[in-house]
């Protein structure tokens, strides 16, 4: 695609970006943080494609793996964090104060 | 850019569909009520585009290697955000950034050793992703450390760190053009070398409660690195999705920085100015006053209207529950009874309203500070526990603190104020609290969860 319209799509995406978390309450701060970087966690995608080019058992490779396991680690992490986070937000019946393990 | 494969039709549309997710996950994560609906369309838009991207006819060598690559990442990505406990969630999603970066940085070396091109926009795409990358990687790194207290929580000044970092920055910067200007392979790793120290010493100065919003900054960073990586493989989804946490991300970090009444610029450049001197002292045998659960309890029974301030100490001591216990025995008591929540309550915007969530506190007894604080003055008792800078007048105060400016619980103005404390430890930040000797003040030493279970029995009793 051409630069200028890589540019267009660019300039869009700032502001769209802007526009939809401009109304956010203090209170989901971390969460959203938490969902936008799981969003960046597609950057996996990038690394399978440089992975996919690499010349075999090349240097180049080993690098491109590095950056396929560090991106799914941000994507999926990413993603069951936040969705952790915000299954506390969920009405619920009072619970049983009992559980207090720390991890679900 | 590589110009060898275009993306069929169908799977450039796909591409749109999961950039459409995108931007309507980040819409709907901005509202509590349709938050987890926004997740789960964030994750179907990253499965749909990573999918077809195995099927788009895009020529893909060591395919297995590849996939177990990103079956073990995903592994290791599940396990770390299933088994984390929800008080050191904040630096897994500092760590889980970092590795974003990480991995951008990583694509742009690999394509310019791989494919490269003599492009001019092509190579200053892969200088700012490595650049960008590798410090949001270095410093999410050093975050992580900060708030896992692997190191220390307090801003770290290096003897003539102004000038080193200057010095850095201004290396990568030349570094970064004669790349652009003269393509050479050594210079790429000089890049990532450059930025990863960057990174470290852009963070280090930051402390205490600045730290989230860095990380918030360092998101952002992460998400422009994307979208330039983007930029270099040219593909439209990477650069869409990219941009978008990019431009949130730097208007959340801004919107958090008013939360916590600390201008930006104050915050990345306050510790080069080296003025975080503060609480060096620690005054431990100053005359404090101390009672025991019984007097706590008798404050409490008797008292009219009661505001509880949960800090990080009470998540630590995983007694979020036991609050609650005692507040709903305040309630049948008849006795007012009302959550104060700091806005960087725990350790992040946010983050005490998930941990109280997690023990069932009723959303409406959570009142923000705004709210809250015209009310001290009419309260009986102001029950702390477990926090610290959050209600320290210092912030009002004292020009050397380093939370001077961020706005505070105005709890000395309650008419009594119990401190429910391990020890008389400074908080996160490493500064003294008066209102510790504040005559009005009743300290109760122990665990949170021991105190608030011994002021419930009391309280039963009373």
């Amino acid at each position: 695609m051409d630069g200028i319209a890589l540019l267009t799509i660019f300039v869009l995406s700032v502001f769209v970006g802007f526009e939809v978390v401009s109304k956010v309450s203090t209170v989901l701060h971390t969460p959203l943080m938490s969902g936008a970087n799981a969003i960046h966690g597609v950057v996996v995608m990038g690394a399978i494609i440089v992975a996919g080019e690499s010349p075999p058992n090349s240097l180049e490779l080993w690098i491109a793996l590095a950056a396929v396991l560090l991106g799914a680690i941000n994507l999926v992490g990413g993603f069951v964090v936040t969705d952790r986070m915000l299954e506390m937000f969920k009405s619920k019946k009072p619970a049983a104060p009992a559980k207090e393990g720390g991890a679900a | 850019m590589t110009e060898t494969h275009v993306d069929p039709t169908w799977v450039q549309l796909s591409y749109l569909v999961a950039a459409v997710l995108f931007i309507l996950a980040l819409k709907s994560m901005s509202s509590p009520r349709t938050a987890r609906t926004g997740v789960l369309l964030g994750a179907i838009g990253a499965v749909l585009a990573t999918g077809v991207l195995f099927f788009s006819g895009i020529e893909l060598m060591n395919l297995t290697l590849i996939i177990v690559f990103l079956v073990i990442g995903s592994v290791v990505g599940l396990v770390a955000a299933r088994r984390v406990k929800m008080t050191a969630m904040p630096q897994l999603v500092a760590l889980f950034n970092g590795v974003g970066g990480g991995a951008a940085a990583l694509i742009a070396v690999v394509e310019y050793l791989v494919v490269g091109s003599d492009d001019l926009l092509f190579l200053f795409f892969t200088v700012a992703t490595v650049i960008i990358g590798s410090v949001a990687f270095s410093g999410s790194i050093v975050t992580y450390l900060k708030l896992q207290e692997l190191m220390t929580t307090r801003p770290v000044v290096i003897p003539l760190g102004k000038w080193i970092t200057i010095l850095v920055a201004a290396a990568t910067v030349v570094g970064g053009v004669w790349l652009i200007v003269d393509p050479q392979q050594w210079l790429l790793w000089a890049l990532l070398g450059l930025g990863l120290l960057f990174g470290v010493l852009f963070v280090l100065p930051v402390g205490g409660a600045d730290v989230p919003i860095v990380i918030s900054l360092l998101n952002a960073m992460t998400g422009l690195a994307v979208a330039a990586s983007g930029y270099v493989l040219d593909n439209v989804l990477l650069l869409i999705a990219g941009t978008l946490v990019g431009a949130s991300g730097t208007l959340l970090t801004n919107l958090m920085a008013k939360a916590m009444g600390r201008p930006l610029t104050s915050t990345l450049f306050g510790a080069f100015s080296g003025t975080t001197a503060g609480g060096g002292g620690t005054g431990t045998d100053r005359p404090v006053r101390s009672g025991s659960a019984n007097d706590v309890a008798i404050m409490l029974g008797f008292a009219n209207k009661v505001i509880l301030v949960p800090g990080y100490g009470l998540a630590v001591a995983q007694a979020q529950s036991t609050l609650r216990e005692l507040a709903d025995l305040l309630t049948e008591k008849g006795i007012e009874v009302d959550y104060a929540i700091h806005p960087v309550a725990g350790r992040m915007p946010g983050h005490m309203n998930v941990l109280l969530a997690e023990a069932s506190v009723p959303y409406e007894q959570l009142k923000e500070m705004d709210e809250i604080n015209p009310e001290f003055s009419a309260t009986d008792v102001v029950l702390v526990v477990g926090a610290n800078d959050v209600v320290n007048p210092a912030a009002r105060t004292d020009q050397s603190a380093p939370i001077y400016g961020m706005p505070i619980l105005d709890v000395d103005a309650a008419q009594q104020i119990v401190f429910l404390k391990r020890s008389m430890r400074p908080g996160f930040a490493g500064i003294e609290n008066e209102i510790l000797f504040d005559p009005k003040t009743t300290l109760l030493f122990g665990d949170a969860k021991d105190s608030l279970t011994k002021v419930v029995s009391a309280l039963k009793s009373v």
